[in-house]
């Protein structure tokens, strides 16, 4: 089992790096960082524009491949993802960013996976009873829905709610409160409070996936013949489905995090976007605004690096779940 | 143990009826069925598929699904258990009825150990067990039925199980409570017939152990004839018959069940006689039918068996006069009586087909048309996802030599993963060989050239064993079995009636060229999938287990047509099959294989007659006679344990392990058996690889 | 016929008495029938079909035109002579909602069966062939599933904003096919070990042929049902990017350049946001609901098909 781990790490590491480098190239064949200082009055001297611009390691007129040496050799011997057009280190920005937008991906996540595994466990063994349609209706409708849209229509309910009641019950923009008074749980409540609608927005869309998929897993396990056979031990239907028919259907799931993680990387970061969150996903954006090649390409870093975890989460959880594949 | 004839009854199932609304047409799965299985007794149930056999012990377990509707009466020890609610039932289920399911795989769930599940059983009825003592009985349940090293197979998955172990623990499973009825569905047809023998024997003694009444059900009356008391037949949703064992298979009263005897190639009857085919197939269970459902497939059918269906009633046939409930023999047939007392003959209600003409016969001159020379293939069994690296090689054919005479078949037989599917792949594929020779007309296919191969392709065609999945479900037969013609680019005109010659050929209506697969029964099918192999005119058809997907009546009807094929169009065959007496039947010499080399080869009235090989005697020993009498005298060879794995290293005799004859011989020759791998020798007039055969008298049969 | 067995007269008798009067069913017919008998279909594909109909036709039916300035009505709310109200300079939001809802229309029309197209070709080549070229396909896919389509999108947008909105068109196909070519892939796969697959490769029949019979039509209703099922997928794309500004730029419009001009005010003028999105979660909910109907009468292995 820690063979079967080990050699799926090796190759998301791999896939990885290769992922970030073609990034890096695609990135610097995209973005024009030397437009931004054209059409500029009084025009910038070229030479400062040279200077600006092998200071980030991005002058178009080094050859390609040598820029990605650089920028690879930098990474490697000194963890430096190179400086950013705002001149700040991009390693740096990063780490602060990270927190943010890690903190909504992990709730996110989490929330999402557990009540969407139990909404479809339930949905299944009510097949097309009311709660049943209303669970599917409700998910299609979800899924059809664009997370900016949820977002939006969030802040509208929200700011209704907030005129009715007269004061600010819910906020929802920023992570805090800028400039709020308080101690440790004033701060820590305001926090809450800003997190609140960002993440629902993320989790909804999360539970209409997993209840989709855990359902569908459950509908085949649910006609399988060692349910037939807890049954015939002296199980309930309800009793053999939960103990043997979840624990089997739990399986496919774990494929299915890998799969879905890239979508809630996308619904998180237009969750951020859309309740101005200072997160990474922010940053992306900006950083393709900016033509800001280092930024982007620390994004695409970032990006891979949550891609090869949650792989091998659900790598560790396949295995922790189906005893087939510890070899 | 109390006598079966005279105890209380266990079950009692009353009118019991099942339908399944399906979307407008419901399907009237049981109709009106009543048996009662009394202490102790073993019932077999014996329908083909779709007579509604498995769906009644289903709803007696109450495993139907939720929009299955059930009527009538289930009692069980006198309380009736049609209109409890799962939870009440769940008290009954695993204590007083156990159950046996068909697939051992899928039977238990794979994320748990065979332990936990045993143990789970136990603890679910005697909510006082530890979970330490629950692990501990369910080590000791493991010993009963014979799991080797029970401490540490307890901590197994299932997936590490072979499939004869998996039905042991399943049957330790069911007896894990001491159930006063165990009602076992199908549940040797998914297992080879050397584990098929071994299961059978567990569930014998399981039956002893727990002194339970046993319900037994399948489609093979072989298997119900060695074990069951008293047998009910089933067909289209009814019981038709039931009688003792023994009254069952001599005088049976139902003509279905005569024609059912008649229709199976037996071990034990003649050769050369032919099979008597059973006709049609059963009624639509869509349809509630008016008169006898049988009448359409029956010979002795008359305008009467079509008013109202006939009731099961005791017929008195003249030999037991005292007839007391169990010892009865029931029927579902007007003109019971007249079989009964003789004025109707069984021989004569189902006669056997007449032999093809002698002028329709076509000439055969002797002359080898496949001849394989010591063909080897091995796969790389390869571990790893991202760097597969090879860890081993899995033998899957080691050898093997063997040669098909123009007129003539070899049958090819072996338990699952003996390689014989991968030797007719290797045959099939025309291709150069890892290792050894294969010589099609005298062409070594080594040698071939692409559109050399291609024209040889129509020397050598195969018929599957899934006659659905081997035709494309989205062409019409026509198209289907115009098929191959279109490689050798025949004008559409001529396809079209070349088709409708085949058509005629297999004995289906050319007129039927226009219609899709799915239109057609299993037979029918199977008859499309021989036309497609014959329309090219090859020399050589291998039939890899061309009617082991078929119910048994119908199996008749294709074993005839390839054996008029045959005779006809001086055809050779290779056929494949795991079913020693349709092979026996059908081939006039037999290669018997085990883990990819032929342990006995020659012709086929010797070997059956006088197997030498010790792997051949017990294969021969395990295969179920649908004949009470024969079958309870005879002694078995049981084999112990399963098929090893092909993957390890060969030193010596490979069936050793297994080998009842190697358990009996002096240490000198067993160092012999250890030592030397044993090559194929001539002895009795065929080839046989064993060091000791001339030693086989040794082995108590 | 002195050869013919009985079990094919007998059994061929009562079925042609049967169904005589029927012509052998295709299983496309059937599952035509299947699909269309179930409501789930019928709403999904009669909606979606009165949407396609209403964007082009609407318009012409309606005295605003998609250019027209009320002076009049400055940020209205919806009346009967603006039915979903008018924009901060007096443009008619009804119209401006159905224009837009004709780009996106547009772009899930093509994109979602260009998609499927790839898909079906990477997929059924790798299945088939097998070997090298699978290995080869299996990791680009991989690679390509690191990074999100959204954000390979949004850094590529440079490249497609300067180019016209067609440019995205391709490239939300070019990131669309990944998972779904994997799925084809297996089962092209479990497709070429079934038997008839097998004899037609004993029978001599070249490789192209046996994927032009047999594969192909097997695969094709897996990529019926995610062509419909990529139409609303890339609406979605598409709104989410053009609503960042990384997709259709203007002049050009759709749902999701019109949603983003209007979200700002949403708080205070609803329905610059509330139609367009509504009409948008409507297009796509009805293009799921077809394609998952679809689903269940095309794949056995569906759970509508089973207990």
């Amino acid at each position: 089992m820690i063979g079967f781990i080990a050699r799926r790490l090796v190759n998301y590491l791999f896939l990885s790096a290769i992922a970030t480098m073609l990034g890096y190239v695609l990135v610097s064949m995209t973005l024009q960082p030397a437009a931004r200082f054209l059409g500029k009055n009084p025009p910038v001297p070229q030479s400062s524009i040279d200077l600006a611009l092998d200071k980030m390691g991005v002058n178009p007129n080094v050859p390609l491949l040598e820029r990605l040496w650089d920028w690879v050799v930098q990474l490697v011997t000194t963890g430096s993802l190179g400086v950013s057009t705002r001149g700040t280190q991009v390693t740096a920005d990063i780490i602060e960013r990270s927190g943010t937008s890690l903190r909504l991906l992990i709730i996110g996540t989490i929330l999402g996976a557990v009540i969407g595994v139990a909404l479809g466990v339930w949905g299944a063994v009510r097949q097309y009873r009311a709660s049943d349609q209303i669970i599917t209706y409700s998910s299609f409708t979800i899924l059809a829905t664009p997370v900016f849209v949820i977002g939006v229509v969030l802040m509208i309910l929200a700011t209704s709610l907030n005129q009715a009641v007269g004061t600010n019950v819910i906020n929802f923009t920023g992570e805090y409160t800028a400039g709020l008074q308080g101690g440790f749980w004033t701060q820590f409540g305001d926090r809450i409070m800003h997190l609140l609608l960002p993440t629902i927005t993320l989790t909804v869309g999360a539970v209409a996936s997993y209840s989709r998929y855990q359902r569908s897993a459950m509908l085949d396990v649910m006609s399988a013949d060692y349910i037939r056979t807890a049954r015939s031990k002296g199980r309930t239907r309800g009793s053999a489905i939960i103990r043997h028919g979840v624990r089997v259907a739990l399986i496919p799931m774990s494929t299915f995090f890998a799969y879905s993680f890239g979508l809630i990387l996308t619904g998180a970061s237009v969750t951020e976007n859309v309740f101005s969150w200072h997160g990474m996903g922010e940053y992306l954006l900006t950083s393709v605004s900016n033509a800001d090649i280092n930024a982007a390409t620390g994004t695409i870093l970032f990006t891979s690096i949550l891609v090869l975890i949650a792989g091998t989460l659900s790598d560790v959880i396949y295995a922790a779940l189906d005893p087939r594949v510890r070899v | 143990m109390t006598d079966p004839s005279t105890a209380q009854p266990i079950l009692q199932v009353q009118d019991l009826s099942v339908t399944f609304p399906n979307a407008g047409t419901p399907v009237h799965a049981v109709r009106g069925v009543s048996y009662e299985v009394r202490r102790g007794e073993f019932l077999g149930i014996v329908g083909e598929s779709g007579s509604g056999k498995s769906v009644s012990s289903m709803a007696v377990m109450g495993l139907l699904p939720t929009n299955a509707q059930v009527t009538g009466s289930i009692r069980y020890d006198g309380t009736e258990l049609l209109g409890q609610s799962d939870r009440e039932l769940s008290r009954i289920r695993g204590r007083d009825i156990a159950m046996i399911f068909q697939d051992p795989l899928s039977a238990l769930t794979p994320v748990y150990t065979i332990g936990q599940q045993i143990a789970e059983g136990l603890r679910l009825h005697d909510s006082a067990l530890s979970q330490r003592a629950a692990e501990a009985r369910a080590v000791e349940l493991l010993k009963i039925v014979g799991i080797p090293n029970a401490e540490r197979r307890a901590k197994s998955f299932p997936h590490e199980f072979s499939g004869g172990m998996r039905q042991r623990a399943m049957i330790a499973i069911a007896i894990a409570n001491d159930p006063q009825l165990i009602i076992a569905d199908e549940p040797t047809t998914a297992l080879d017939v050397t584990i098929q023998a071994q299961i059978l024997e567990v569930l014998q003694e399981a039956k002893d152990i727990t002194g339970a009444a046993v319900v037994l059900i399948t489609h093979d009356l072989g298997v119900v004839a060695g074990n069951a008391d008293r047998v009910a037949v089933m067909y289209a949703g009814r019981i038709v018959e039931t009688a003792p064992v023994v009254p069952l298979f001599r005088e049976p009263l139902m003509p279905y069940t005569i024609g059912l005897l008649r229709s199976m190639p037996n071990m034990a009857a003649n050769q050369q006689e032919r099979l008597v085919p059973l006709e049609g197939r059963p009624p639509l269970l869509t349809q509630v039918p008016t008169g006898c459902p049988f009448a359409p497939r029956c010979p002795i059918a008359v305008a009467a068996c079509l008013d109202g269906e006939p009731a099961l009633r005791p017929i008195l046939d003249g030999h037991i006069d005292d007839v007391s409930a169990t010892l009865q023999h029931t029927a579902a047939c007007i003109r019971a009586e007249e079989i009964a007392d003789g004025s109707l003959r069984r021989p004569e209600i189902f006669p056997r087909p007449d032999e093809v003409p002698e002028e329709l016969v076509a000439e055969v001159a002797p002359e080898t048309v496949l001849d394989v020379r010591d063909l080897k293939r091995a796969f790389p069994l390869t571990k790893g996802v991202v760097f597969r690296r090879t860890i081993g090689t899995v033998r899957a054919v080691d050898g093997v030599s063997f040669s098909v005479q123009r007129g003539r078949t070899l049958g090819l037989v072996g338990e699952s993963g003996c390689g014989k599917t991968t030797t007719i792949m290797e045959i099939l594929e025309l291709a150069k060989t890892q290792s050894g020779s294969i010589h099609v007309n005298g062409v070594d296919t080594a040698t071939l050239s692409k559109p050399d191969r291609r024209t040889l392709r129509s020397d050598i065609q195969v018929v599957f064993q899934d006659p659905m999945a081997s035709l494309d479900p989205r062409m019409t037969i026509e198209d289907i079995i115009g098929e191959p013609l279109t490689v050798h680019h025949v004008a559409p005109a001529e396809i079209r009636e070349r088709v409708a010659a085949m058509l005629e050929l297999v004995g289906l209506e050319p007129s039927f060229a226009g219609r899709y697969p799915h239109e057609f029964s299993g037979g029918q099918r199977q008859r499309i999938g021989i036309a497609r192999a014959l329309v090219v005119e090859p020399k050589i058809l291998v039939l890899d287990e061309p009617v082991s997907a078929l119910d048994v009546s119908v199996q008749a009807g294709v074993i005839n047509l390839l054996e008029d094929l045959k005779q006809r169009l001086g055809l050779s065959y290779l056929f494949v099959a795991h079913d020693l007496a349709v092979v026996r039947h059908i081939a006039d010499d037999v290669a018997v294989m085990y883990l990819g080399r032929i342990v006995e080869y020659g012709p086929s009235e010797e070997i059956f007659a006088n197997p030498r090989h010790p792997y051949t005697q017990a294969l021969l020993s395990a295969v179920p006679v649908p004949d009470p009498e024969i079958e309870r005298s005879r002694r078995r060879i049981l084999l112990d344990g399963d098929l090893p794995s092909p993957s390890d290293e060969r030193v010596g005799c490979s069936f050793r392990s297994r080998c009842p004859l190697f358990q009996l011989l002096p240490p000198e020759k067993q160092a012999v058996c250890e030592q030397d791998d044993p090559r194929e020798r001539p002895l009795d007039g065929r080839l046989v690889a064993c060091h000791h055969a001339e030693s086989d008298r040794l082995i108590p049969a | 016929m002195a050869l013919t067995d009985p079990t094919t007269l007998t059994v061929g008798e009562p079925e042609t008495m049967r169904e005589a009067p029927k012509r052998p069913q295709s299983r496309g017919r059937t599952i035509l029938r299947k699909v269309l008998a179930t409501k789930r279909a019928r709403i999904g594909g009669g909606v979606l079909l009165f949407i396609i109909l209403w964007a082009f036709v609407g318009p012409l039916l309606y005295p605003w035109s998609f250019t027209d300035q009320d002076g009049l009505a400055f940020s209205q709310p919806p009346s009967p002579s603006h039915w979903f109200g008018t924009n901060n300079i007096g443009q008619d939001v009804y119209v401006q909602t159905l224009v837009g809802l004709q780009k996106s229309l547009v772009i899930g029309l093509i994109v979602g069966p260009a998609a499927a197209i790839i898909a079906g070709l990477v997929g059924a080549i790798a299945g088939y062939v097998g070997g090298v070229w699978d290995k080869v396909i299996v990791w680009v896919i991989d690679l390509l599933l690191v990074i999100p389509g959204f954000f390979l999108l949004v850094l590529l947008s440079p490249v497609f904003k300067s180019l016209s909105w067609l440019a995205l068109v391709v490239f939300l196909a070019i990131f669309g096919w990944m998972v779904l070519a994997r799925v084809i892939r297996g089962q092209t796969m479990s497709l070429r070990e079934r038997e008839y697959v097998k004899a037609a490769r004993f029978m001599g029949v070249p490789g192209f042929t046996i994927v032009r019979r047999h594969i192909i039509p097997n695969v094709a209703s897996l990529l019926i049902i995610d062509a419909t099922l990529g139409i609303g997928a890339a609406i979605l794309s598409e709104t989410t990017l053009s609503f960042f500004g990384f997709g259709v730029q203007a002049p050009d419009v759709s749902l999701g350049t019109l949603l983003a001009a209007g979200a700002s005010a949403a708080v205070t003028r609803p329905w610059l946001f509330v139609f367009p999105a509504g009409i948008l979660v409507i297009t796509v909910l009805a293009s799921s609901l077809l394609g998952d109907s679809l689903r269940d009468a095309i794949d056995p292995t569906s759970g509508a098909n089973r207990d």
